[in-house]
């Protein structure tokens, strides 16, 4: 609530100024839309594939071990490191994904350049960091199924599709909240990848509300504005913590 | 048509190595009876099997290759990493790169601040988490329960949002620049609390109290009959703490404004601003150099990272 610059000893109290200018710049909408369309995005995506990955690694196949330590590593490595070695891959002239679409002969999106794409490789590198952890959480809730549930749904006719909709599935909801929650609140507060990948860019299109708070405190300097979009921020946060308890609890399946 | 490994029941599962996935060591799941699993074996189960199999190398490669990618250009020379069509393969395997990053930034000094700030800020919070866990737990403090909602609450406060105030405040005590104001304010951790609660409400009470019958004060009670029995939650937390120091990025780039101070994150956009976004050869040895730790902590201590990492998904 003050119109006040980093590192300045002038603060001016200004009562709800920054709230209001935030509500009628037209850039804020933007933002928002922008860290809606990143938090869904890698939400949805990284469950969706998390539960693919950990269906298939449920299975007793050789070599799963394997696969279920290599697809979790990248999420213990630096966002930043991630983002310059995925930088380096996204290289319209000589990165790997040109070859690789190549191959399909398909020609490389300006990735760096034009709306939508960066924000799309955004989310792709995201889903890469974070789908192995996803996975491995799905596995545990699988292998806690209760086999003679499967058994006893299979004995009375149903398919593998049907024991999956109306037995595994249902059990996983626990689960299923736990990510939703812990996934979209780390979506939000997204930070390293956006950061060495595209600062914000190009024109703000992968500018997110997590992302403005950096620019405005500590690029610009206007620690009051910043603070009042910090402060837009965790109240959002805690409104999808309240939500999504309210709504998903009811639809939750405990054991 | 039953030539498949996994056909046999007697055929050894993948065992149950350090990946296991079960963050509480379940049990592993039962062997099925081997008559039922002949019996489920249709021409459909093994397409899907071949089906999965596909699938999951794919997986694997999509999930590993960017990181073999990365090490064999941080190898390359400049010319090879900007050729077309690319040249998988260095001709000659040399340390090039990375002695042009120890000549660009103190890499050196930028390791020992990145193990040091790691290390220090790991034991405290470890430390710390412990003992505030112990007086939540077993020490009549008043208004304990407010205490500990406190300690929740703070959970539901990510750091990021904090961090003008704390900026200010830290740089108010002029601690720019300084390994204290980039390693102070993170230390009050309520994961580790939290954890350490979790925990400590499971230990029996009556070992306390033969120890405190013995004489063992608060301190001796924490630290030989507490903890030795607590190893695998506080080697889950240590290893989680970390991974999160090590990766740490938003906070010591703004604390840490001279060279001298920068831990390895922070070092490579340094690096970036230094060297051009083109030159790839450096950036990727940078990179390397930051994630390898990770990597060889990761693929050594796999098990009790993920049963950290996992705590509190999977109740019961």
């Amino acid at each position: 609530m003050l119109n006040w610059n980093v590192g300045s000893d002038f603060a001016q109290f200004i009562g709800f100024g920054n709230y209001v200018e935030w509500f009628n710049d037209p850039e804020s909408a933007r933002i928002v839309v922008t860290t809606l369309l990143y938090t869904v995005a890698t939400v949805a995506g990284g469950m969706a594939i998390g539960l693919a990955l950990a269906l298939a690694l449920n299975r007793k196949l050789f070599g799963r071990g394997i696969v279920r330590t290599v697809t979790f590593a990248p999420y213990v490595l630096s966002g930043i490191a991630v983002g310059f070695l995925w930088m380096y891959i996204f290289n319209p002239n000589i990165g790997l994904l040109r070859t690789v679409l190549g191959w399909f002969g398909l020609s490389s999106p300006p990735w760096f350049t034009q709306e939508p794409w960066p924000l799309i490789m955004i989310v792709i590198v995201t889903l890469w960091k974070h789908v192995g952890y996803v996975a491995l959480i799905y596995l545990a809730g699988l292998q806690s199924v209760p086999q003679d549930l499967r058994d006893a749904a299979a004995l009375d006719g149903a398919g593998t599709w049907r024991v999956f909709r109306a037995i595994v599935l249902p059990l996983l909801g626990p689960i299923t909240f736990f990510l939703l929650i812990t996934l979209t609140l780390s979506a939000l507060q997204s930070f390293d990848l956006i950061r060495s990948m595209t600062n914000g860019g190009p024109l703000g299109s992968t500018k997110t509300l997590m992302y403005q708070v950096y620019v405005e405190g500590f690029q610009i300097g206007r620690g009051g504005y910043g603070s009042a979009v910090a402060t837009i921020l965790f109240v959002i946060l805690l409104l999808v913590t309240a939500i999504q308890m309210k709504f998903v609890e009811r639809r939750v399946h405990y054991q | 048509m039953s030539t498949s490994t996994t056909d046999t029941p007697a055929a050894p599962v993948v065992p149950a190595t350090a990946g296991d996935p079960s963050p509480r060591g379940q049990a592993p799941e039962p062997p099925e009876p081997p008559e039922r699993r002949r019996r489920r074996r249709s021409p459909g189960a093994i397409a899907l099997d071949g089906g999965l199999y596909v699938t999951l190398v794919l997986a694997a490669l999509v999930m590993a290759f960017p990181l073999i990618w990365m090490l064999l250009a941080s190898f390359k020379s400049n010319p090879e990493i900007s050729t077309w069509p690319i040249q998988w393969l260095p001709q000659e395997w040399n340390f090039d790169n990375f002695i042009a990053v120890a000549n660009s930034i103190p890499i050196g000094r930028m390791i020992f601040n990145s193990v040091f700030i790691t290390v220090v800020s790991t034991f405290l919070k470890v430390v710390l988490g412990l003992a505030c866990a112990y007086a939540l737990v077993f020490v009549d403090v008043p208004f304990k329960k407010l205490a500990f909602m406190l300690v929740l609450f703070t959970l539901l406060i990510p750091g990021q949002i904090t961090i003008i105030p704390n900026y200010v405040l830290v740089a108010g005590l002029d601690w720019t620049n300084t390994y204290l104001g980039i390693i102070l304010p993170g230390l009050a951790s309520a994961f580790g609390t939290f954890l350490f609660r979790q925990q400590f409400m499971q230990l029996p009470r009556s070992l306390l109290e033969a120890a405190e019958l013995d004489g063992a004060g608060h301190l001796r009670r924490l630290f030989r009959v507490v903890v030795p029995i607590s190893v695998p939650t506080i080697a889950a937390v240590t290893l989680v703490t970390l991974v999160g120091e090590w990766n740490e990025y938003l906070w010591p780039s703004l604390v840490a404004k001279s060279p001298d101070l920068m831990t390895l994150p922070v070092g490579l956009t340094h690096l970036q601003d230094l060297e051009g976004i083109q030159n790839w050869g450096v950036l990727l040895a940078a990179t390397t150099l930051l994630k390898l730790p990770m990597l060889a902590v990761f693929l050594v201590l796999q098990r009790r990272l993920v049963a950290g990492l996992t705590a509190g998904a999977v109740t019961g």
